[in-house]
């Protein structure tokens, strides 16, 4: 079976798997995130750069949400809400990415240059 | 009565006699389910590799193009998007090899040129899907399995060609 595989062709699979590897990491990427925008109640709270370290508070119906920002991510680091979903979803790093506490109405989503749409009809 | 003949060669017989056989391929992969609509063996490919090899870049493209041509009216999709898709891709992938074919046979073998044509054949086939049929951004997500499909495909339909190229050589060289 081996000897039906030239030298040359090794090159060619070699070159075939880096390509499809590129691809995959190219075409997956949610693309870089550059902002943080925090809604309370339906509303933009806040919008902060991912560069810079903070922690800010937003108050909802059920107590205060705390989002933590640093080295270009951000998480809900505190919630009221009973489930702690949001708290569990750890830290986002990729544009497109959302962590939503329903109870207390606080959400956090990461956005890049370009906002992709989120829902499409065709 | 005017008679109408057609004065065909051998070397038409076998390209018909071929072309056949490549069909013949393409209508059993069609039973085979597939996970993601347009991820298929491509088996038909290896009968292309073969004549290429054996017969050179001509021969094989009448095999390649007939097979596109009869086997949609087998199919009946002749001139629907799936004709159109399996068309541009059998003459995108007939271009790679068109080039293909001059790298020195040394070094690369059927592997080679059938990775490279089926590289050829989705690029082709992706870029009617985006054009065309679907213009969505959407694609995109699709494009790094229809390459990882067209890479592991064109690996073991250029293995197969290798294997079949290879017998016939050994029986020429030692008939039995």
């Amino acid at each position: 079976m081996l000897n039906l595989i030239k030298p040359g062709d090794w090159l060619t699979l070699l070159a075939g798997a880096l390509f499809t590897a590129w691809l995959f990491a190219f075409m997956w990427q949610g693309g870089a995130a550059e902002k943080a925008v925090v809604r309370a109640g339906g509303k933009v709270y806040a919008e902060m750069s991912l560069a810079r370290e903070q922690v800010l508070e937003v108050p909802g119906p059920l107590g205060v949400s705390q989002v933590a920002v640093e080295h270009g991510r951000a998480r809900i680091a505190r919630d009221p809400s009973p489930r702690q979903y949001c708290v569990r979803q750890g830290w986002l790093s990729q544009a497109g990415e959302i962590a939503v506490c329903l109870p207390n109405q606080v959400s956090l989503e990461l956005v890049g240059r370009v906002k992709r749409y989120d829902s499409l009809n065709y | 009565m005017t008679r109408l003949t057609i004065n065909t060669t051998p070397e038409d017989h076998y390209v018909a006699r071929i072309a056949a056989v490549a069909i013949g391929l393409s209508l059993l992969e069609a039973g085979i389910p597939s996970p993601l609509p347009g991820v298929k063996p491509g088996l038909a490919n290896i009968v292309t590799l073969v004549v290429l090899m054996r017969c050179g870049w001509r021969t094989a493209a009448w095999v390649s193009l007939l097979r596109v041509v009869a086997g949609s009216l087998l199919f009946g999709n002749f001139m629907s998007p799936g004709f159109v898709l399996s068309f541009s891709g059998a003459f995108m992938s007939l271009g790679a090899l068109a080039l293909a074919q001059h790298l020195p046979q040394r070094w690369f073998g059927p592997v080679s040129l059938s990775i490279l044509a089926a590289f050829a054949h989705i690029g082709a086939q992706l870029a009617v899907v985006y054009l065309w049929l679907i213009p969505h951004a959407g694609i995109a997500y699709l494009v790094p399995l229809f390459a990882c499909a067209a890479l592991v495909f064109g690996a073991v339909n250029g293995l197969a060609a290798a294997k079949l190229l290879g017998n016939a050589t050994a029986r020429r060289l030692h008939p039995a």
